[in-house]
Parts: structure tokens; sequence; C-alpha cells
């Protein structure tokens, strides 16, 4: 039986295409829809009084420069379950909470997406859960951010509390240079930009690891090296197939857990081996050093609409066909087709 | 494989089959980055800017 598949968009990424085409392989019926051209209406502007149809009509007639929209409730009103793959986190976050309040179901659930497209939720999620994150702190004012800068030391980190790809992100060395990062921020215009978010620099060693999780089960990861302290696959980081272990799979699960689960892309640093190594250099930075994370690894981040080509090219496991797998079991969906994946078990080996 | 223009110096820009209106692709004349609009027939525009929240 094939399902109806919205798949909310901005762009069409590599990632979105092999996802397409695995959807339409497998037979699924798989409607696209580019949330800048769509309205979504709350109550009677998207409900039953609404008439798309008399609308288009009404533009039409008006002439060929009026604006025209799709109705989004009418547009999702046949699918059976919506994959946000939203490029703009703002639209991400508002529309799975649109397609929540249709009944349609949506992955990832809008509550994921909302802790997960904010730094301080998702560092409060993870906390509240007991999964290692650095240490952070948060505050309003440059001063008090400032205060809360020196109160790590140096280097640490400042982080923007939206925002993706390594942008806009500071290693702080010094008083000077956060005091002239903090009066920049202050001034980018955007509210955001005025929740200084700070963060203990994690001496990683020279890579991190990106691990997908399906629900709350890691199905694939890999690490991404670099030189540059920020080993984003974005930033041209390389990337390599990473077998886990059962601790960091654990950690995995447990993030995913915390953030309400889905198809999320889970962020982990390795903290042990770079501590020792910088506790040979520095006795002082030892002292504090208290590591305060048994764990080997500390997550960083859980991200919601998740990219994956990097990682499908990594691994010799087929992402898309396991997403795909993952969202048939998730959504009661059967096909006659058997080119899924039967590898569930094999994650943590890849 | 389908050519078109770019709608920024006039260079030919190939399309794959399988292109998907939504996707950018880049015209290798003028390195301009142009999102298909519409398949059949090809429509490009240049792709929006970098947004500030954009990524995953």
């Amino acid at each position: 039986m094939s399902v109806e598949i919205g798949l909310l968009y901005s762009r069409i990424r590599r990632d979105e295409k092999l996802l397409l085409s695995e959807l339409r392989d497998r037979g699924h019926d798989v409607q696209k829809i580019d949330v800048r051209d769509t309205m979504f209406g709350v109550g009677a502007a998207g409900g039953e009084g609404f008439n798309a149809d008399d609308t288009e009509n009404e533009t039409s007639d008006a002439g060929d420069d009026t604006e025209e929209a799709t109705d989004a409730m009418s547009a999702l009103a046949g699918c059976d379950v919506v994959l946000d793959r939203c490029l703009a986190t703002s639209r991400s976050v508002y529309t799975t909470r649109f397609a929540e309040a249709y009944d349609v179901p949506v992955v990832n659930d809008p509550a994921t997406a909302r802790v997960c497209a904010d730094k301080v939720e998702t560092s409060l999620a993870l906390t509240a859960a007991g999964v290692p994150t650095p240490e952070t702190r948060v505050a309003f004012d440059t001063e008090s951010a400032l205060a809360a800068v020196e109160s790590f030391g140096y280097p640490c980190v400042l982080k923007p509390v939206v925002g993706s790809w390594g942008r806009l992100m500071a290693k702080l060395e010094g008083r000077a240079a956060a005091e002239a990062v903090l009066e920049h921020k202050a001034t980018l215009g955007h509210y955001e930009h005025k929740v200084f978010y700070v963060q203990q620099f994690v001496a990683k060693p020279g890579r991190d690891l990106r691990v997908l999780v399906c629900g709350t089960e890691p199905v694939a990861a890999m690490s991404r090296s670099g030189d540059h302290w920020l080993t984003n696959a974005k930033r041209g980081a390389e990337t390599a197939a990473f077998e886990l272990d059962d601790h960091a799979a654990e950690l995995a699960t447990a993030a995913a857990e915390a953030v309400g689960g889905g198809l999320l892309g889970v962020d982990l640093m390795e903290v042990g081996a770079a501590e020792d190594a910088d506790a040979a250099d520095s006795d002082a930075d030892a002292a504090d050093a208290d590591t305060e994370t048994e764990s080997r690894y500390t997550v960083h981040e859980v991200n919601h609409t998740v990219e994956f080509k990097a990682l499908n090219d990594a691994v010799d496991r087929d992402v898309p066909a396991t997403v795909v797998d993952w969202l048939e079991a998730t959504h009661g969906a059967e096909t006659d087709d058997t080119s899924g994946t039967d590898d569930t078990e094999q994650v943590i080996a890849e | 494989m389908t050519e078109t223009d770019c709608v920024e110096c006039g260079g030919t820009v190939a399309l794959h089959d399988d292109s998907e209106v939504g996707e950018i692709v880049d015209c290798e004349t003028c390195g301009v980055e142009l999102e298909l609009l519409e398949a059949e027939p090809p429509v490009l525009d240049r792709a929006p800017e970098l947004e500030e929240d954009w990524g995953e």
C-alpha cells in the first residue's frame, strides 16, 4: 500500500532528491509543497470556511500580477504524513506546528523542532535528561555576557541561539576579542543576537561525530575532521564512516529522546583524548578540568532537519532507504516493493 | 539532458533529466546559482540569497 507523503521544502538539496527518489521508487505518492508559495490559515481562514479555489479564481480575475498562494490545509489534507525538509529554521518551526494543527502527522514533531531549533532549548533539554553537553551560560546584556565569558576563561565559544553550518560562531581567545564580538552582536539588529549563548570550549581531537537517528535508534554515523576548530561538513570537513561504540550509541539515543525523538542528527564530540593531551601542556587547565563529563563524549547539537548526503557518501549503508524504512514502519505503510533495507540490526557496526 | 539559458549571462545551462523543481543549479559560464522554477519547459531564476536561519 502506498502512502501519500507531503514534503515541505523551500529548496531541493541532494538530500531531498535522495529521499524523493527512494519514496517514488517504492511507489509512494509524494506531494512537494513549496512553503514559499503556500499560506497557512488559522481557524476559519484555514478551515472548512476557506475555499482556496475561490481565492485562486478571484486572484486570476484580478490580473496576472496578483500573487497566488496554495492553501496549506488543502494541500496537506490528503497526506498520510508530512515530512518537513524546510531549509529555513523559522519555516520549519511554524509549518510543522501548522501540520499538527491540521491533524496531519508530521516528521519531525513541532515540539521537537522547537527544541532543536534553539540552542538554549536544546541545552536545557539535554541537561534535564542527563545527557552530557558542554557547560553553557546564557546572558542578555553585553556586560553580563562578558562576565559569562570571563567565568569560562579563554578560549570559550559564543554561538548564535539559532543558526547552522557553523555560521556566526566565535571562538574567543581573549578579552579584547570578546568585547569586540559582543559589541558587534549587540548591533546586528535581531533580538536573537542579544541572547548571548556562551559555552566552554571543548578541545576535541580534530573531529566531531554526526549520528543519524531514526526515532531514537542510531542508524549511521560519521566523523567530520578538519584543521579548523569548526568541523561542519558544510565548511569542508573531511567525512568518514565512524563505528559507534555502545556508549556513543546510548548517548545518541538519549539525546534523541531528550528532544522528543524523530529523524535527527545528533552531534557529539570526543572529550577524553584531547583533554589528556591538553593536560600535559597546561597544569592550570588540567586543574580546572574536573572532567565534569565522566563520559567520553559530549553532545553539542541535535538537528531536526538533518542533512545526510555527506553521511550517505561516507557509510556503506543506504541512508535514504533506511530513512524511508523508518517512515514506513512508523506511519503504517506497507509496500509490495522489496527494495527497502533490512539491516536495522547492523546499525552500530557501520 | 535539457538545455536552457542562464537568466544572468545568457549562457547555456544543462539540466539533468531528474532535475526537480526547487533544485539549485550553477551556471558554468558565470557561476550564478539558479533555481529551477518550472520543469517543462524549464524556467530558471536567480536563487535566493543565503538567509540567516538556513541550515539543518
